[in-house]
């Protein structure tokens, strides 16, 4: 079965003068994030990049489970609902002040049920939003990757994974609220969640948490063990007849990048006010997929800038030229895939040796 | 009441980062109209934003709202609550409308209404739905659950129907609807046979057919959303139900529905609502022939298109009254108004911020449209808690 | 007991949906690797060349739109494989994201040529009854199910054409080298597969409901069903259709239709860890 190999596509040594030069860029990038936009953009404007900034949280981690392990997960929202949902039960428990969540008296729910009970905890809910997309990943991760479920398969499963948890929280609404999800949140640990100071908070937040996770995964794969997942991502049997057990190196890998959903996902509660089962089903986790794609899934950064970029794209679009959108979108997929399979950063790459080469000649 | 512990719970007083929306400055006075128009909900929202243009566009020829021209912001929902809330957002802090008309699910309804209530803006939200909500923000311009479910269980109760299987979709419009009609039941001798959900967008209904055949009801109280009616109205007709065997009553079937899932499969059975196009009222002649003369004789007119119309003049008229378009200013200004509308008069009750609207039981005819037997005889007063209902004590405590 | 009885035809019937739909599925995706998300969209083609037909034949439009159905949707699976598809082999799950672009202009072209409202297919009036439980026109899907399995099976065990496409299946260096052009091969397959999908849509009309977004109800059903099966493996499918339907029907009649779709899948992943590959798996001494 040919068909399933995807070829080697990256050098694989990092090139190592290079580095000062990606720090300069980090750094400015930062600046601009953190300074700059906080100053030109209108609030509402903030708040938008503020859910582009954790959409580009689960798409670090997409960029390194799919561009760095090979991995295509088609269920990253599963994760970060379950992050999300960790907190939005605290808040809404913590508005209800000791009654029960507005939702569940109109579902008819007359006590609180056990599962919710622990999540009034603040430290306790902040802990699941990292402990339960941990757990579910490295189990399912456990079973996928040791059977060698891979490529298509794992894509196919993850995608049915992402179709079946949107099933069962609409089918539980006493405890989820349905199809509504929760909203309609007031209080986010002392602040009013809806004033502009929280909101400008919550953005360096997500972009102080951003610049760190990407700091992190940018070490893990200079590391050995980012070395090891680009050798299974490219021969996974070579690397078993070398001793190393690939399995382990998916799981943990999986495991990384559905934290990092679930991180996002705590993240854009508070941020855009609400989850819902529709934030993460079958279309939202692929589009997040194809936002990797369009950035450049090769490099971190691609896939950081893909998701800030097609947050706008879709803003934009959807308020300039609603009816059009859906052709774009499509459009730019095919085109990205068939042209710029290394997406924007690909592109820059290849536009950036042309000019050294023709400034050499 | 819910809403109140929440709010004292949140402390202080909610953030107007923006300002309260005026809208009025200039030459125009601007308003969002706020529905999907791409993704699964396009179906059934582009109409209802089609028939709030058709009202701005005569309102504006009859010269306008306090000497200005009505200038519709229109947005994009997508089918996306979080899309709804991020519009509604920017409708308010940067287009400054002076209000917004728009949504259709709950979904959408409750994503939206933290945004309208903490930036102090006007909601009209157009479709009927589950009740037990009174933001002092929105205006429910359809029919809440004693204006449509409450009249249908009285007609299948007055049609000697005792044994009833509910079918809904999975998400909290059925779910209420469900809670409620057990509450009737359970007072009036009915009994129900079975309860039954399946997810939105669910096709295959083979099964939950066998189940219903099988459990051999009077009638069907339906309360299935969008394309699952379509498959659920096919299969249910090829298992050999008829209308006349085993009726299904319908309050999320309109006429623009039909179609889509074939007259045959459906004829005969009966809906609920608050305005059928053959509703023999002179505003809704008018109101027919202006909405089939812009947008093609081919159209029809629903229930939803029409409260979403309605919303466009009651909200002028509150302005009218007001003499401003100021937020507090048009809701004080917006109890008591009455207007006669296609579906007949309609009041707004300032008290719930819902309308009294007169309620219509309809039988699907052969060409599509829906003819009126039954009607309540005069527009109910809204009562979104059922407080005025003994048997439904402890349903929106 | 009669409810539970009934469950059985009831089952078997969805699974000849199921069939039906992730048929053309197996040889796609088996044979090329292919995760052709726009099938669903090749499905809708077939339902909406049904409603096209009935302007002038009526109510037998289904029977007429069959063959129609395959060439059409055929035809568009052909112009995506020629297109842009051939372009990718070797990257397979760049083309899952390609297709989805593919389905989504195809969604927005529906709506923008047809409407966004469902539209009205009639059925046949010979389809309309019911022997038990079991209604007609379930009755036809279930022997054009058959059908089409039948027409594959004899395809690719008797003519020349269907033993080259096994070849390529089985080994694509090895086949060329024998000098099979793998390219027209592919073509081909692509061809048949996609125009299964068609048919497939033709016989969800009477059924379920004709609009922009009945593709993806299907699709992801239509995946597991390969998955389960084996991919390229012809009596994968069928019996993996055939069992996930009973499933389904018998867990929904226990429970109810949400929890039956998630004890589905949980049974899916579940059987995956026994057979990674699903029920049947070509044998191969290839190194993935």
């Amino acid at each position: 079965m040919t068909a399933v190999l995807e070829k080697p596509t990256q050098k694989l040594a990092p090139k190592e003068p290079r580095q000062w030069k990606g720090a300069a860029v980090f750094v400015a990038v930062a600046v601009v994030a953190l300074v700059v936009m906080p100053l030109v953009l209108e609030p509402f404007r903030l708040g938008l990049l503020a859910k582009y900034l954790c959409y580009a949280i689960v798409a670090l981690g997409i960029g390194l489970a799919w561009g760095q392990g090979g991995m295509l997960t088609l269920g990253q929202g599963v994760f970060f609902g379950l992050g999300g949902y960790a907190m939005g039960m605290y808040l809404k428990l913590n508005d209800a002040g000791g009654d029960l969540p507005d939702f569940m008296v109109w579902s008819g729910v007359e006590e609180l049920p056990a599962l919710w009970a622990p999540f009034g905890n603040p430290v306790f809910a902040l802990a699941m939003v990292v402990v339960v997309p941990l757990v579910v990943a490295v189990a399912l991760g456990t079973l996928v990757f040791r059977q060698r479920v891979r490529g298509a398969y794992f894509a196919i499963l993850t995608q049915a994974l992402a179709a079946a948890l949107v099933i069962l929280l609409i089918g539980q609404q006493g405890l989820t609220g349905g199809t509504n999800g929760l909203t309609n949140f007031f209080d986010f640990f002392g602040n009013d969640v809806a004033a502009e100071s929280t909101q400008r908070g919550l953005y360096l937040t997500v972009a102080i948490v951003l610049g760190v996770l990407y700091l992190g995964a940018w070490q893990l794969v200079r590391s050995r063990f980012g070395r090891l997942l680009l050798a299974v991502r490219d021969g996974e049997d070579r690397v078993r007849f070398l001793g190393y057990n690939p399995a382990t190196v998916k799981t943990i890998t999986f495991a990384i990048s559905a934290v990092m959903a679930g991180i996002a996902g705590a993240l854009f509660v508070p941020v855009v006010g609400i989850i819902s089962p529709a934030l993460l089903g079958v279309v939202p986790s692929l589009e997040l997929v194809v936002a990797v794609a369009v950035g450049g899934r090769f490099a971190l950064a691609g896939a950081v800038l893909g998701a800030v970029v097609m947050g706008y794209a879709k803003t934009y679009f959807s308020e300039e030229l609603p009816d059009a959108w859906l052709y774009l979108q499509g459009a730019l997929f095919i085109l990205v895939m068939t042209l710029a399979p290394k997406g924007i950063v690909g592109v820059a790459a290849a536009l950036r040796d042309r000019v050294r080469k023709e400034a050499s000649a | 009441m819910v809403l109140a512990t929440a709010l004292a719970a949140c402390g202080g007083d909610p953030a107007t980062t923006e300002g309260t929306a005026s809208g009025g400055g200039g030459d125009t006075i601007k308003v969002g109209l706020l529905h999907s128009l791409s993704g699964t909900m396009a179906i059934s929202e582009v109409t209802v934003r089609d028939a709030e243009l058709l009202a701005i566009e005569e309102i504006n020829k009859a010269g306008g709202v306090l000497g200005k021209q009505l200038e519709p912001v229109v947005e994009d929902g997508a089918s996306d609550w979080p899309t709804f809330a991020e519009k509604a957002t920017k409708l308010i802090a940067q287009d400054k409308v002076a209000t917004v008309f728009g949504g259709w699910t709950s979904a959408s309804r409750k994503a939206m209404l933290p945004v309208f209530e903490q930036r102090k803006a006007l909601l009209w939200y157009p479709v009927q739905y589950e009740g037990l909500e009174s933001s002092p923000y929105i205006f429910y311009t359809g029919a809440t659950t004693n204006q449509q479910i409450i009249p249908g269980l009285d007609y299948l109760k007055e049609q000697g129907k005792k044994k009833l299987f509910l079918v809904g979709s999975d998400y909290v419009f059925p779910r209420t609807a469900n809670k409620i009609i057990k509450a009737y039941a359970a007072a009036n001798g009915m009994e129900i046979l079975g309860e039954e959900y399946t997810p939105l967008g669910h096709t295959e209904y083979s099964t939950l057919t066998n189940k219903v055949v099988q459990a051999k009801p009077d009638a069907v109280f339906n309360t299935l959303n969008g394309d699952s009616n379509v498959a659920f109205f096919k299969q249910l007709k090829s298992a050999g139900v008829t209308a006349e065997s085993m009726p299904v009553l319908s309050v999320s079937v309109a006429e623009e529905e039909v179609t889509g899932i074939g007259v045959d499969n459906i004829v005969g059975h009966p809906v609920a609502w608050n305005y059928y196009q053959t509703t023999e009222t002179p505003a809704n002649a008018k109101f027919v022939e202006a909405f089939k003369a812009k947008y093609g004789a081919a159209k029809v007119t629903s229930d939803p298109m029409e409260a979403g119309y309605n919303a466009v003049y009651l909200w002028a008229e509150a302005v009218k009254k007001a003499g401003s378009v100021e937020v507090e200013a048009v809701k004080k200004a917006a109890g008591g108004i009455a207007l006669e509308r296609p579906e007949g008069l309609v009041t707004i009750d300032g008290e719930t911020q819902h309308m009294y609207k007169t309620a219509r039981i309809g039988i699907i005819q052969p060409d599509g449209l829906i003819k009126e037997v039954w009607n309540s005889g005069e527009p109910i007063k809204p009562d979104p808690y059922l407080k005025t209902y003994p048997w439904a004590g402890g349903l929106a405590s | 007991m009669e409810g539970f009885l009934n469950q059985l035809p009831i089952g078997l019937s969805i699974g000849a949906v199921l069939l039906l739909i992730a048929l053309g599925l197996t040889f796609t995706f088996g044979q090329m690797g292919v995760i052709n998300m726009a099938h669903g969209e090749f499905i809708m083609a077939g339902a909406y060349t049904a409603f096209l037909l009935q302007d002038w034949a009526g109510r037998s439009a289904v029977l007429v739109a069959l063959p129609v159905a395959f060439v059409v949707a055929g035809l568009m699976g052909l112009l995506l494989e020629r297109a842009a598809i051939r372009h990718f082999y070797g990257r397979p799950l760049d083309t899952l994201l390609l297709t989805w672009g593919v389905s989504l202009v195809l969604q927005q072209l529906a709506r923008d040529l047809f409407g966004a409202p469902n539209v009205q297919v009639l059925s046949p009036t010979w389809l309309q009854g019911a022997i038990g439980p079991m209604p007609y026109n379930r009755l036809f899907i279930l022997v054009l199910a058959v059908g089409s399995v039948v027409a594959i099976w004899l395809y690719m065990s008797r003519s020349a054409q269907g033993r080259r496409m096994q070849a390529v299946m089985q080994n694509r260096q090895l086949a060329a080298t024998s000098g099979i052009n793998t390219g027209r091969v592919d073509q081909r397959t692509f061809f048949i597969g996609s125009g299964l999908a068609g048919i497939a849509g033709v016989a969800l009309t009477l059924i379920g409901p004709v609009g922009p977004t009945l593709g993806t109800y299907y699709i992801v059903d239509a995946f597991l069903v390969v998955v389960a099966g084996g991919l390229g493996q012809l009596r994968g499918a069928v019996i993996a259709a055939a069992a996930l339907g009973l499933l389904n029907s018998y867990a929904e009649f226990w429970t109810n239709a949400s929890l039956a779709k998630v004890i589905v899948f949980a049974v899916i992943v579940a059987f995956l860890q026994f057979r990674p590959q699903g029920l049947f798996v070509l044998r191969s001494r290839a190194l993935t």
